[in-house]
């Protein structure tokens, strides 16, 4: 690890004017040291924004939520209204990493997770997110645990995070503090694809802060949940995932908000599937077959084409388990 | 009640029984961290080279910061380069070597311990953070002379066999017991995945935290 100063912000104006400056911000620190110890990142300086209020989970006047960067990951995971209201959020979050670090970890710093490639994580393997024009070594090394989705010549790396696809089928918004003031940005567009930039990862300006996650009211009430799949039962990264948060009213399905995870470059809305669903009434044939859309548009590489058929068969089986069979 | 007690010396800490004459393992590694400068400048000099700008801070006196914090119920104040971690800064620096350094990465659970209550990884933990904090360590279980009833369920239940993950275990299912998710084995198993076992003890691992729980 690269030496750096440290400074503890006292309140947002200090951050801010720290961060203006070229100070990296800390969360929780569950990425950020450990891409540090692997020389991966160098921050010459940290600000801690630990101690500023942005903790609190707040039902807003409209029914939807808002959780603020700095709540844990943990703490949004038991939060009886995200339990009630979008169950696919604690499930997500429930099922990612391990009880420790979800007591460390942030919502904030959780949708900044960096990819956990392992050639981005070795600083000696060819990698352009982490030197831009360097190459990319899973492009022809080993890719299992790559992307199928939104992949570029570029960059084939997965977006790690699990409530970030939560986030992306719920359409949320990020709210956002910066040296010239509040603005906030749609989930969709929060997050980048690599194209021939994969080093830029978020749309956030030097210097910003994420203040807060904010997930609507949706004007029918949604029963949701998440689906992971990966290579053990518990503590590892998504292979696939789904979020799926429906409104059946009068037999027939009248919203439908799928995404999915551990494929996609950044968390992947599937608005093929939701179309399929739209008007129908529930049934296994309809799952299945809206299913069969998840794959549109999916580019396999050479150790990952699993994926095509696990993807569509985990989409599969979560819309039956929150729409049920008829 | 939390006693004061001045910075130590960068002398070998808790000195394992053993041994001769000769510096124990521990000692030299304490000795080593002492001389300290030269064994991290030595790692940065064979690592990649400086990184203008942003690491420019490099070089000479590494930033360090002064701390205080409860380990245990005795107050430390330290001075530490930032860098250090937490789990480091115990094991190096106040002699407990309970909590392990098994993956250094958030992906074993082997550095296990208690901050403000809470359990984390203290290999991902900056200790520079841990101003006014409150950590407990396998070391500050026992009363007196009475193992925790986690820890005396471990020796009934046979729920070991190196060793080495066992204190990461041991206050990871106190925070698991306090936390409530005890309900059945499988939600031991889920909310215990975050320790791993390379001997594979999971089986009476889970029957010990039952115990202790009152399950059984
Ligand atoms: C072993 C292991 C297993 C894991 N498994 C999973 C998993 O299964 N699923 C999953 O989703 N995640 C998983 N994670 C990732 C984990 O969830 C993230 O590391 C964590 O959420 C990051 O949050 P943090 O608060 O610790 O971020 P930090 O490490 O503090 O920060 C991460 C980045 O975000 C920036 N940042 C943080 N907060 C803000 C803010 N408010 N405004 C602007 N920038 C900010 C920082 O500057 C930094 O660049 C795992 C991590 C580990 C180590
Ligand atoms: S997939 Fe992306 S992160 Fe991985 S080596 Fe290629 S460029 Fe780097
Ligand atoms: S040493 Fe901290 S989790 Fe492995
Ligand atoms: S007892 Fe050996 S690693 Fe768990």
């Amino acid at each position: 690890m690269y030496p750096f100063t440290y400074t503890k912000a006292a309140d947002t104006r200090e951050a801010l004017s720290a961060g203006r400056h070229g100070g990296r911000y800390i969360a929780g620190g569950t990425t950020l040291v450990d891409l540090m110890r692997e020389t991966v990142e160098h921050p010459g300086s940290l600000v801690d924004i630990s101690p500023l209020p942005l903790g609190e989970i707040v039902v807003t006047k409209s029914g939807g939520l808002r959780i603020g960067a700095l709540v844990r990951m943990s703490e949004a995971a038991a939060h009886r209204g995200v339990r009630a209201l979008y169950p696919v959020i604690s499930q997500a979050l429930e099922l990612s990493a391990s009880a420790q670090l979800r007591n460390m970890a942030t919502i904030g710093g959780n949708i900044m997770q960096r990819t956990r490639c392992t050639y981005f994580r070795d600083v000696t393997a060819d990698c352009n997110k982490r030197e831009p024009g360097a190459g990319c070594a899973a492009l022809h090394g080993y890719n299992r645990g790559h992307a199928i989705l939104g992949t570029s010549d570029r960059c084939v790396a997965t977006h790690p995070s699990d409530v970030a696809v939560a986030f992306a089928a719920l359409e949320a918004t990020v709210h956002l503090l910066g040296p010239d003031g509040a603005r906030s940005l749609p989930f969709a567009d929060f997050l980048l694809r690599p194209g021939s930039t994969p080093h830029r990862e978020q749309a956030l300006r030097p210097g910003e802060l994420i203040t807060a996650v904010e997930v609507p009211a949706h004007p029918r009430p949604l029963k949701s949940g998440y689906l992971k799949v990966r290579d053990r039962q518990s503590y590892e990264f998504a292979l696939t995932s789904a979020a799926v948060a429906l409104h059946v009213g009068g037999g027939v399905i009248r919203e439908a908000k799928v995404a999915a995870g551990g494929v996609g470059t950044v968390p992947w809305r599937l608005p093929a599937v939701e179309r399929h669903l739209i008007g129908e009434r529930p049934s296994d044939g309809l799952w299945a077959e809206a299913a069969e859309q998840a794959t549109d548009g999916a580019r396999p590489l050479r150790h990952n084409g699993f994926k095509v058929e696990l993807l569509k068969r985990t989409v599969e089986r979560q819309l039956r388990t929150v729409g049920g069979t008829q | 009640m939390s006693t004061e007690r001045p910075e130590p010396a960068l002398t070998p800490p808790a000195d394992p029984p053993a041994s001769s004459s000769a510096p124990s393992r521990r000692a030299f590694i304490a000795t080593s961290t002492a001389i300290g400068g030269t064994v991290v400048a030595g790692g940065l000099v064979a690592g990649p080279p400086p990184l203008g700008a942003e690491a420019a801070v490099a070089a000479e006196a590494a930033p360090g910061s002064r701390v205080s914090l409860t380990v245990n119920g005795v107050r430390h104040t330290v001075t530490i380069d930032n860098r250090t971690s937490l789990l480091d800064l115990l094991r190096e620096r106040l002699g407990l070597t309970g909590a392990k350094k098994g993956c250094n990465a958030g992906a074993c659970g082997a550095c296990t311990v208690l901050v403000d209550g809470r359990r984390v990884n203290s290999c991902l933990t900056l200790a520079v953070r841990l101003e006014s904090a409150e950590v407990t360590t396998v070391e500050g279980l026992e009363k007196g002379d009475r193992l925790h009833p986690l820890q005396q369920a471990f020796i009934d239940q046979d729920a070991f066999q190196c060793g080495f993950c066992t204190p990461g275990q041991i206050v990871s299912g106190v925070a698991c017991i306090q936390e409530g998710h005890t309900g059945s084995p499988e939600e031991i198993r889920e909310w215990m995945s975050g320790n791993l076992c390379r001997c594979g003890c999971y089986v009476k691992i889970e029957r010990a935290i039952e115990q202790a729980a009152g399950r059984k």
